[in-house]
């Protein structure tokens, strides 16, 4: 994926206690890891908890000119506050990717992709209810196809805190769970 | 190869000066450099260093103060209204010649302001900031990367001139993360240092003080300094260029703007539009000689900041009369967009296509 111009703003959002802040770290690196640009930038300070976390990762193979932006070509949102405030600005052709569990069917305000993850039953199937973050960036990773699965699980042991390392194994899974619902929702797609 | 890692600029700032070989870290915790005081809590006791947490700026720069009389390298970090508090300590070292670094990751203002990422306090920074007649040198990072390399420099050029070396940020380079490599950085060489206070065993005792009252002492001290600022100027002015050759309007900005403006000139250029870019690395010594170079062909300047207009004074004055000085700020804590600047350029310069055809 370095051969051709590849530029992609991305915005994670959810509440504060989903892994938002973590998953953006885990595909800032993963695309570091691959060889891409990238920048991350968290909305910082003014949080609490059970507030609203978010940031934006921007992927790209030529240098990023700035780490904040205003419109979104993938918004990956886990809750339900989230969904509202950032679907707006979404770029026309962009990605809606978000936490059906939580968020009712959304109509993206432009002509965009949208997919609905149920990213938090998923979890819960899998007997850890707080792999949803992994879940979600599963599911997107399978649908962008820019970076493999295995450089994100390669930064698991980066981004999580050593005391977290033991939740490697399950978080993985979680993963693969969401590329593989991600990968038979897109074949459903394809069919219809 | 150098192994490249994910970190967020007052992180990697904190890493190059534990790598430079900073001895002490005093500070007094504000957003959005936080994570200054959180890693250096962390990192300095594993180094056998010290991390203390300050009652207040005022103490926190005056500990600073104290570190560096005993000719330890000392720093300290804060944001904007901090900065403002820790002025008195800045003149004080200046007057002392002490070596320190302060890094100051700029927020929204006036006032306690807003959290936001801001270029407000050019003035203050490259001024002197406090009273009397004394000037820091001024490092403005351009990239996470260049908040580890300009910190480990920072302290290089407090070391060798025996000066207050700021290292003016912003919230935006604070926050934010990028790959950057630290491999390259190692200790610095400090210089001898028989004027610390170090205890006067088995020599003549060692006094630091600033105020000076007899004769003409204050006077001697003032051109003393003016020399050692002097000397900074010829040596250590630093800026960055990029398609000036033959650009018709130069776009000059700084540190986060600086980034953002760069992909503004190239996007000019792909619409027939010779733009060029300066970037001023060193905020003082300001690069005025490259400027004033530049503006013996006619030309236009565009000085960019998140500010309402603080550098752009400097760029005219580089700039003399040799060309038109304009200026495109957001302020408050706004960042301007590449595409904003980019429709800034195109409003300049469509007219004067206009007049040329």
């Amino acid at each position: 994926m370095t051969e051709q111009d590849y530029y992609e703003e991305i915005i994670i959002a959810g509440f504060g206690g989903q892994g938002i802040i973590m998953l953006g770290k885990l595909l800032a690196n993963a695309a570091m890891i691959d060889g891409l640009e990238v920048t991350y930038f968290p909305s910082y300070g003014a949080e609490v908890r059970g507030g609203t976390a978010n940031c934006m990762v921007v992927i790209s193979n030529e240098p990023i000119a700035s780490p904040l932006v205003t419109s979104f070509d993938s918004v990956i949102v886990l809750n339900k506050a989230s969904c509202e405030r950032f679907s707006p600005r979404l770029k026309p052709g962009g990605l809606l990717l978000y936490n059906s569990s939580k968020i009712g069917s959304v109509i993206p305000p432009v002509d965009a992709e949208v997919l609905a993850i149920p990213s938090d039953d998923i979890a819960v199937e899998l007997g850890s209810p707080r792999s949803t973050n992994m879940v979600a960036i599963g599911a997107y990773l399978q649908k962008r196809g820019v970076i493999p699965l295995e450089t994100a699980v390669k930064c698991l042991e980066k981004v999580l805190a050593k005391r977290h390392h033991k939740t490697i194994p399950i978080n993985e899974k979680a993963l693969y769970k969401g590329a593989e619902f991600a990968k038979g929702l897109l074949a459903g797609q394809t069919v219809k | 190869m150098s192994e490249k890692i994910l970190m967020c600029g007052n992180e990697a700032l904190s890493e190059a000066a534990i790598i430079a070989g900073v001895d002490a870290y005093f500070g007094y915790p504000i957003t959005p450099q936080n994570e200054v005081p959180a890693y250096m809590a962390r990192r300095m006791p594993q180094e056998g260093r010290v991390f203390l947490q300050s009652e207040s700026e005022l103490a926190a720069i005056n500990m600073v103060f104290g570190a560096a009389a005993a000719g330890k390298l000392a720093m300290t970090s804060s944001s904007s209204p901090g900065i403002s508090l820790m002025q008195e300590g800045i003149s004080y070292m200046c007057a002392a010649q002490m070596p320190a670094v302060v890094v100051n990751v700029m927020r929204g203002g006036p006032g306690l302001g807003n959290i936001s990422p801001s270029q407000g306090d050019y003035f203050q920074a490259t001024r002197g900031g406090g009273h009397g007649d004394y000037r820091t040198i001024v490092l403005a990072p351009g990239s996470v990367q260049e908040m580890a390399d300009l910190t480990h420099k920072a302290f290089e050029l407090a070391d060798l001139y025996r000066i207050v070396v700021m290292v003016l940020a912003d919230g935006l380079l604070g926050q934010m993360m990028e790959p950057i490599t630290l491999d390259h950085l190692k200790p610095i060489k400090t210089k001898a240092k028989p004027w610390a206070l170090t205890g006067a065993k088995g020599r003549k005792q060692n006094i630091i003080k600033t105020l000076l009252l007899q004769g003409n002492e204050l006077e001697v001290l003032n051109l003393k300094l003016q020399e050692v600022y002097r000397q900074i100027g010829d040596e250590q002015t630093r800026y960055d260029t990029y398609q000036v050759e033959d650009a018709d309007i130069i776009l000059v900005a700084y540190g986060i703007t600086s980034k953002i403006t760069r992909a503004a000139v190239s996007k000019a250029r792909q619409k027939g539009i010779k733009a060029g870019w300066v970037r001023p690395i060193t905020l003082w010594p300001f690069p005025s000689k490259v400027l004033t170079e530049l503006a013996k062909e006619p030309r236009i300047f565009l000085a960019v900041e998140m500010s309402n207009g603080q550098m752009v004074e400097d760029v005219r004055l580089a700039v003399g009369g040799g060309g038109p000085v304009l200026f495109y700020g957001r302020a408050g804590g706004a960042v301007p967009t590449v595409d904003e600047v980019l429709e800034h350029i195109e409003k300049i310069m469509l007219p004067e296509v206009m007049k040329k055809a």
